[in-house]
């Protein structure tokens, strides 16, 4: 069995090295009293404190006395290992030294960041100096995995963000695998008619980057498509894509729109989802003129072929080009790729769930959304405002915050509703001339260009009043307010309530993370914040990275963000990914299992339950063999050898028991 | 409306109570107050707000900001009818009704509510009736009522008071509770604890803003 | 299913008539109450002006009598048909239960008398209980004089749904719509059924009391209802019994009646106007096409 020492020829010789972290954790934590205290633990030849062991001085200290022969393992108590692990590692491979002889004792997330009692934060600090002392001792001399990273990409979600890290990926050269669920990429972006603040026309620069995707020969777009199941690690994920049946042969399709035409309905049947509903659209469909692939789709819930098979099928004899076929079934494509970027985006906010604000009660009122449409000279009224009785209106409220800065809803802040909010006011205003109010709690405009759009809007005479809507009713008090929707809020500014009557009413909604994120999440191994957003590695300095290595974030599915900074999110997770592909190999973490042949006894439990298939029999030796490039440090086997057999470095039962004893020691 | 107050524009810090906001925090989940964001939800769905000299919203804003006399002496915590439309709207999840009542209660202890205003009289008549037989006799609290603010609305109220007891909807007898005692064991436990020592020490009223 | 029963001051005085339709329906429906002895003021709204603390030791004494009153293994739900004391007892549950050093006071002045609370009692308005125990089947299997062609506005007031209502939607309540459409009766939808009537300042401060139940009658009047139909001895009392003042006020001349709505529940089990306290009524029961079936 191991040895105090195995593998060293030296006799073990510990540093212990206290962080003050500034006063992160001295203002807590008594340093001194920790430093004194660990030298006196067994093996501890220094003790040292320093206001940032992470700073260069402090990683000198280590080196200093391993070079000087002092010491020949470490131990930091400093923070999380997720912070500084790799840093203090390479500190001692550096000086010479092994990177597997140190321990990390986390004294600032587990101690003084939790505690307002110092004394309390004292005592737990030199429990855990003590666990990591004991614990490091039993640390053998390892050598870190290296293993290849396929070149290939995958992105997932093909709006604005997914659009614009395939292109970055595809023109560095590498080949990018783009997976969309609805039949179409473009997005939220493909639906907006202007884009703030410079007002230039969304589809005029978003389509140019859709028919590059198109084109690309490095990508491979595949639209009405889902991943089921992802495998794998860091530079080798399998990956499997459902490609869900369009019944549409897409190799054939020109979308030449003649199916469309030939459909035994003669106007629309479902609401169109491209339209926000408010038109319908038939069973089979292009969503929008630009559509990219340009390929109809059928949806098989609401064609009478598919569903019952008792239709004059008008279709197939229309198209020439023999695209159409009913009987198509999914296909399961897999692919191998070395990282995957997530742009799965976001939906907005169901406004019937703030009854108060009477969605889906009284007519003209819409969601922004719906009024994106509503002014997109592509949309169902061809860039009208108009009422349901096909009049201009000549008042409409827009009302910020509708679920946002709710508890109820979401407590956050949805960061571009404003900016939305003023720009649907500009295009009211202009098209309709309408007096147009804007109902706000507070006006955040950050951003380039964006307090100069604000003073723009202030000088057009749009109406600012600052408070959130009450109420929006029909209930009429005054001879003005008859037939009209009454918006009620208090003015704060001024301190009056006021009664608006207006005959639009747009509620600006928020962004939400997917209904499926959750899911997703799972699907890919990453977390998810409290309110369902993809969690990244760091919120300042790992911003695209996630807690999976290899998985990148872009756009909004890591929270709210307008255009540029999806952009900006996705040229980063490209860059990062290329990062990953340009170097060609991931070190992994030397934490396999191996089996100590004098104690197997061969019984196989191990060898079906390894996940990775890295598990074999040696029939000769009648042992079971781990073969160290396919674990995963899983431990499952570990836990499951009858025999005590399986273990597994960097979490060996020598390691874990002995920290605990630290611990248990020190109380 | 009739009841807004002129005051001055300006407030020295030594006008303001920097701890009234602890003081009133201090209720069930008071301490939620900190968290308002002025959106002016509260004024917008009350149904009095129109009547009252502060919004329901001002209101937590001279709460936090320590504007304790203003507050104390202020119409709008007394034409709270306590509908709760605020505190279930708030998106902060604030319970103003309850802050209104902590604020009423307050000033009710320090004498500081607005003199002959008929709301807090109510309050008091209504507390003594019950504190005193258990139960609220209606007919003779809106009797004492209008005897105490405005015994000439006795005439004009006449008519209803006909109507009501020819309907069996109105009397002056004194109702009560059979164990006046035990009643009176439970509340005098709590006397220590409550605000007002006594209905004996019902601070009387002052004109607001004096 | 049997009930305890705490009145409250106003259905033995200004509410009688709510008193005396609701047991006659709860009656008809084979329901059992019984009403709490010797019961005292709930502290409702006034009180707690005045004393919140001791505005829950009088609620908590009521819990306790009426967990004396009933053996433990009973499941033995409160019903409280006004609102202010259906708000009132709610309250103090809730504030009990969750903040343990008020409970420790209470259970301590309690302690004084001998009394106990557990909170094992539920407390359930009417509505509640005829909805959800009862069930609107029932409820429309005894219906013998259909509320045919009569255009009712249900008004829901607001302590009775806010903040601590379970039973029904704070925002766009239902079930009195729900139980007067089981029984015949067309249903005026209206945005203001949850909007306060004014509560007792149409007693204290005149002019905003009036003004607000007045804005309540002229909208439903304006949507054509028939009759108002309301579930609190306040709300009805406020809009009828000050509706001719609020025509002279307002130079108006609205004359709809408004019911509790259990007397429109028990029109419609064919029950007579005196077990229902019809006769109370200043505004009578009639609708402008007709009459409400009496």
């Amino acid at each position: 069995m191991s040895t105090v020492g195995t593998g060293s020829n030296d006799k073990c010789k510990i540093g212990v090295y206290v962080c003050h972290c500034g006063i992160n954790i001295s203002s807590k934590v008594d340093v001194s009293k920790t430093v004194r205290f660990a030298a006196k633990l067994p093996h501890v030849t220094v003790s040292r404190e320093y206001k940032f062991m992470c700073a260069d001085p402090g990683q000198d200290l280590i080196q200093q006395d391993i070079r000087d022969g002092r010491i020949n393992r470490a131990v930091v108590a400093s923070c999380s290992p997720l912070m500084h692990e790799p840093t203090f590692r390479n500190t001692m491979a550096e000086a010479g030294g092994n990177p597997f002889l140190f321990q990390m004792a986390n004294i600032r997330e587990h101690v003084s960041w939790v505690t307002l009692d110092n004394t309390a934060a004292t005592e737990k600090a030199m429990s855990l100096i003590s666990a990591a002392v004991e614990r490091v001792v039993f640390h053998q001399p390892l050598m870190p995995n290296r293993v290849p990273v396929h070149p290939d990409v995958l992105v997932v979600g093909g709006g604005i963000a997914g659009i614009h890290a395939a292109l970055t990926l595809a023109d560095a050269g590498q080949k990018v695998y783009l997976v969309e669920r609805e039949p179409s990429i473009g997005g939220h972006m493909a639906k907006f008619d202007k884009t703030f603040p410079t007002l230039d026309c969304s589809a005029c620069i978003l389509t140019p980057k859709m028919s590059a995707v198109r084109a690309h020969s490095n990508i491979t777009l595949w639209s009405y498509s889902e991943v089921i199941g992802v495998d794998g690690f860091v530079g080798n994920f399998k990956v499997r894509v459902r490609r869900k049946p369009r019944y549409i042969i897409e190799e054939r399709c020109v979308g030449c729109l003649d199916c469309i035409e030939a459909c035994i309905y003669k106007s629309g049947k479902v609401p169109d989802e491209f339209n926000e509903g408010l038109v319908k659209r038939k069973p089979v469909y292009i969503p929008f003129p630009q559509a990219t692939p340009l390929v109809a789709v059928i949806d098989a819930k609401t064609c009478i072929g598919i569903r019952t098979g008792k239709c004059k099928m008008t279709c197939i004899d229309a198209c020439e080009r023999d695209a159409i076929d009913l009987n198509q079934s999914e296909e399961i494509n897999e692919i191998e790729v070395g990282a995957i970027i997530l742009a799965t985006g976001f939906k907005t906010f169901n406004a019937k769930r703030i009854y108060r604000y009477g969605y889906g009660k009284y007519s003209n009122i819409y969601t922004s959304l719906e009024l994106e449409r509503m002014v997109n000279a592509a949309g169902p009224t061809g860039g009208e405002i108009t009422l349901k009785n096909g009049q201009k209106p000549k008042a409409v409220g827009i009302v910020h915050c509708v679920g946002s800065r709710d508890n109820k809803t979401n407590k956050y802040c949805s960061k571009v509703c404003c900016m939305y909010s003023l720009k649907l006011a500009h295009l009211i205003k202009e098209r309709t001339g309408a007096e147009v109010y804007n109902f706000y709690i507070d006006m955040r405009t950050p951003g380039k260009g964006y307090e100069e759009f604000y003073d723009r809007l202030l000088e057009e005479n749009v109406h600012f009043i600052r408070g959130r809507v009450a109420e929006i009713t029909d209930w009429v008090m005054t001879p003005e307010e008859e037939g009209k929707l009454v918006i009620r809020a208090e003015d704060t500014l001024v301190g009056v309530v006021r009664r608006v009557p207006v005959d639009m009413v747009v509620l600006s909604v928020g962004l939400e993370p997917q209904p499926d994120a959750e899911d997703v999440g799972r699907l890919f191994n990453i977390s998810c914040t409290r309110e369902g957003w993809f969690l990244e590695r760091h919120p300042k300095l790992a911003p695209v990275s996630t807690f999976t290595d290899g998985i990148f974030l872009a756009g909004a599915c890591q929270g709210p963000k307008d255009i540029p900074d999806s952009v900006a999110q996705a040229g980063a997770a490209a860059a990062e990914a290329l990062a990953l592909i340009d170097r060609g190999y991931v070190v992994l973490e030397p934490n396999t299992a191996y089996v100590q042949d004098e104690l197997c006894s061969g019984c196989k439990t191990c060898i079906d339950l390894c996940p990775y298939g890295a598990i074999s029999f040696d029939d000769e030796k009648d042992t079971a063999k781990v073969n160290g490039a396919l674990c995963k440090g899983c431990g499952t086997c570990v836990a499951s050898c009858p025999s005590g057999s399986l273990q597994q470095y960097l979490f060996t039962d020598d390691q874990i028991f002995s920290e605990i004893k630290g611990v248990i020691l020190y109380a | 409306m009739g009841y807004a107050k002129h005051r001055g524009k300006i407030r020295f810090e030594s006008d303001l109570e920097p701890d009234f906001s602890k003081e009133i925090s201090s209720i069930p989940e008071g301490e939620q107050l900190f968290s308002c964001i002025q959106c002016g939800t509260c004024s917008g769905m009350c149904p009095l707000s129109q009547y009252m000299d502060y919004t329901p919203r001002q209101i937590i804003a001279m709460i936090r900001g320590g504007f304790k006399n203003d507050v104390l002496s202020s119409y709008t915590t007394w034409l709270c009818a306590s509908c709760y439309s605020c505190a279930v709207e708030c998106p902060k999840e604030i319970k103003l009704t309850d802050i209104m009542y902590a604020a009423k209660r307050l000033a009710i202890r320090e004498g500081v509510y607005p003199k002959r205003f008929p709301i807090p009289i109510l309050a008091h008549e209504f507390f003594k009736n019950v504190d005193d037989s258990g139960r609220n006799s209606e007919g003779r609290l809106i009797l004492r009522l209008l005897l105490r603010t405005n015994p000439l609305r006795l005439f004009n109220q006449a008519g209803l008071g006909w109507r009501l007891l020819k309907t069996g909807r109105f009397s002056l007898k004194k109702e009560s509770i059979v164990h006046k005692g035990e009643l009176k064991n439970i509340l005098k436990v709590l006397e220590k604890e409550h605000m007002v020592k006594s209905k004996e020490e019902l601070a009387p009223g002052r004109e607001a803003g004096s | 299913m049997s009930y305890l029963y705490f009145p409250g001051c106003s259905l033995k005085s200004s509410g009688r008539a709510y008193e005396e339709s609701m047991l006659s329906v709860f009656s008809t429906l084979g329901l059992k109450i019984n009403e709490i002895e010797d019961w005292n003021c709930c502290g409702a709204t006034a009180y707690m002006s005045i004393s919140e603390l001791k505005a829950f030791a009088l609620s908590a004494r009521i819990f306790a009598l009426a967990e004396r009153q009933m053996q433990a293994s009973d499941r033995a739900d409160i019903v409280v048909p006004c609102a202010a004391c259906y708000l009132g007892l709610n309250k103090t549950r809730h504030y009990l239960a969750e903040h343990p050093k008020l409970r420790r006071k209470i259970y301590k002045a309690l302690n004084a008398a001998n009394l106990k609370y557990t909170g094992r009692m539920q407390v359930r308005h009417p509505l509640d209980v005829l909805n959800n125990d009862v069930g609107i089947e029932k409820i429309s299997s005894l219906l013998v004089n259909p509320l045919e062609g009569v255009q009712i506005a249900c008004y829901y007031g607001c302590q009775l749904l806010r903040p601590y209502s379970d039973f029904d939607d704070q925002h766009e309540p239902s079930t009195m719509d729900r139980l007067l459409k089981a029984l015949g009766a067309e249903i005026v939808d209206w945005p203001l059924k949850s909007r306060c009537c004014g509560g007792s300042l149409t007693g204290t401060v005149q002019d905003v009391g009036l003004r607000l139940s007045y804005i309540l009658l002229k909208e439903a009047k304006k949507r054509g209802c028939d009759v108002i139909a309301t579930a609190c001895p306040l709300c009805q009392f406020n809009l009828e019994c000050y509706q001719s003042r609020m025509n002279r006020y307002y130079k108006d001349k609205i004359n709809v009646p408004v019911a509790y709505f259990t007397q429109l529940m028990g029109i419609a089990f064919g029950l007579s106007p005196q077990q229902l306290g019809i006769q109370r009524l200043f505004i009578p029961l009639k609708s402008g096409a007709g009459h409400v079936c009496l």
